[in-house]
């Protein structure tokens, strides 16, 4: 069992890993619909 | 699983621990190599393609240096230098660091090949491959020479940023490969000399340990000269114009200046304080920058400007 203290811890980090995994996908859409137009470009 | 694993593992791995698990100082010089090899190229590329190229060399750079730490993670805990890493301190599991790594690996390469050739993508693979398998897990623990073979993985950002912008393999590309792999060992050698490591306790054959610092020094010397006649032959070879030739004699010469009293002295005691081998440490840095900088002014100034 985890003390109240590892808890807010534990929430915290899941939440922040959970921000930059979410801002890394929200780059790879940017990304690859910029590629996409880059190609299409090309 | 890590044997350091213990209550901190329940907690979820920081995301920033995941961030230097792909080693961001290294990246950055990756970086600058494979871009002034994607700017030194003849040719243009789509600024969105470019930067999406450069993007993934340093994703698969990292995602190669998530394995090597992953790897590497109990030799790690006995040094000083690398103790304090995520994985030997046990705030990460060790088959995340290993998944995190194929992952960034596989989709570096993937995206190279979607977004701009399969010929870069194969490369960058190779590249990964080189430093993972045979750099880190294969010849590192077992020849002295592993300096000069680790400085192969280097050496492969320019290639792969040269090649995005042509789409093949010739001879310039080559060279710009070997300026870095003869570059290597006398950088790395230059601070072994006075950087005290605790390689040899952990049974990683450092050549100064192995071989003694005589070696060492003959060795350092060798790859200096070698470096003059390389680093002059994208110039020769006609690759590049006068700005080019011209640094790469002055900086070349100047980097076997300095490596001629590295080469020629003995230590002289524990109050030694190793000034010629810390200067041609410091300048092999400069040297780097300074030569590719001017392979990339060379290509903008006299090449008729990039059309990016």
């Amino acid at each position: 069992m985890m003390t109240p203290e590892e808890e807010r811890e534990f929430k915290a980090r899941r939440r922040s890993r959970n921000i930059a995994l979410g801002l890394t996908l929200a780059a790879f859409v940017v990304l690859f619909y910029l590629i996409t137009i880059a190609r299409l470009g090309g | 699983m890590t044997t350091a694993a213990s209550a901190t593992t329940r907690l979820p791995t920081d995301w920033r621990d995941f961030v230097s698990l792909t080693k961001p100082r290294v990246m950055s010089l990756v970086v600058f190599t494979g871009l002034c090899g994607l700017l030194a190229a003849p040719g243009s590329i789509n600024p969105i393609l470019g930067f999406t190229a450069i993007l993934c060399i340093a994703v698969g750079a990292g995602g190669a240096a998530a394995l090597n730490q992953w790897w590497e993670a109990d030799l790690d805990a006995g040094m000083k230098r690398t103790a304090s890493r995520a994985l030997p301190q046990g705030r990460m599991n060790r088959t995340d660091a290993r998944d995190f790594g194929i992952v960034l690996s596989i989709g570096s390469v993937l995206v190279m090949g979607l977004a701009i050739h399969w010929l870069a993508a194969t490369i960058l693979a190779l590249s990964i491959l080189y430093y993972a398998v045979v750099y880190t897990i294969w010849l590192k623990p077992r020849t002295p020479q592993n300096i000069v073979i680790g400085g192969g993985a280097g050496a492969f950002p320019p290639l792969i940023g040269w090649i995005a912008v042509t789409g093949h393999i010739t001879a310039m590309p080559i060279l710009l490969f070997a300026i870095i792999f003869i570059w290597t060992p006398p950088h790395f050698w230059a601070l072994a000399l006075f950087v005290q490591t605790d390689y040899a306790k952990v049974g990683i054959p450092m050549l100064p340990v192995v071989a003694g610092e005589a070696v060492t020094r003959r060795q350092i010397l060798f790859y200096s000269i070698a470096l003059l006649p390389v680093s002059l032959a994208p110039w020769w070879i006609g690759g590049t114009g006068l700005i080019y030739g011209i640094s790469a004699l002055a900086l070349s010469g100047l980097f076997l200046v300095q490596a001629l009293p590295v080469a020629f002295r003995r230590k002289r005691g524990d109050e030694d304080r190793m000034k010629p081998e810390k200067r041609l440490f410091a300048y092999s840095v400069l040297y780097l920058f300074a030569l590719f900088a001017a392979l990339v002014a060379d290509r903008l100034i006299l090449g008729g400007g990039l059309s990016l």
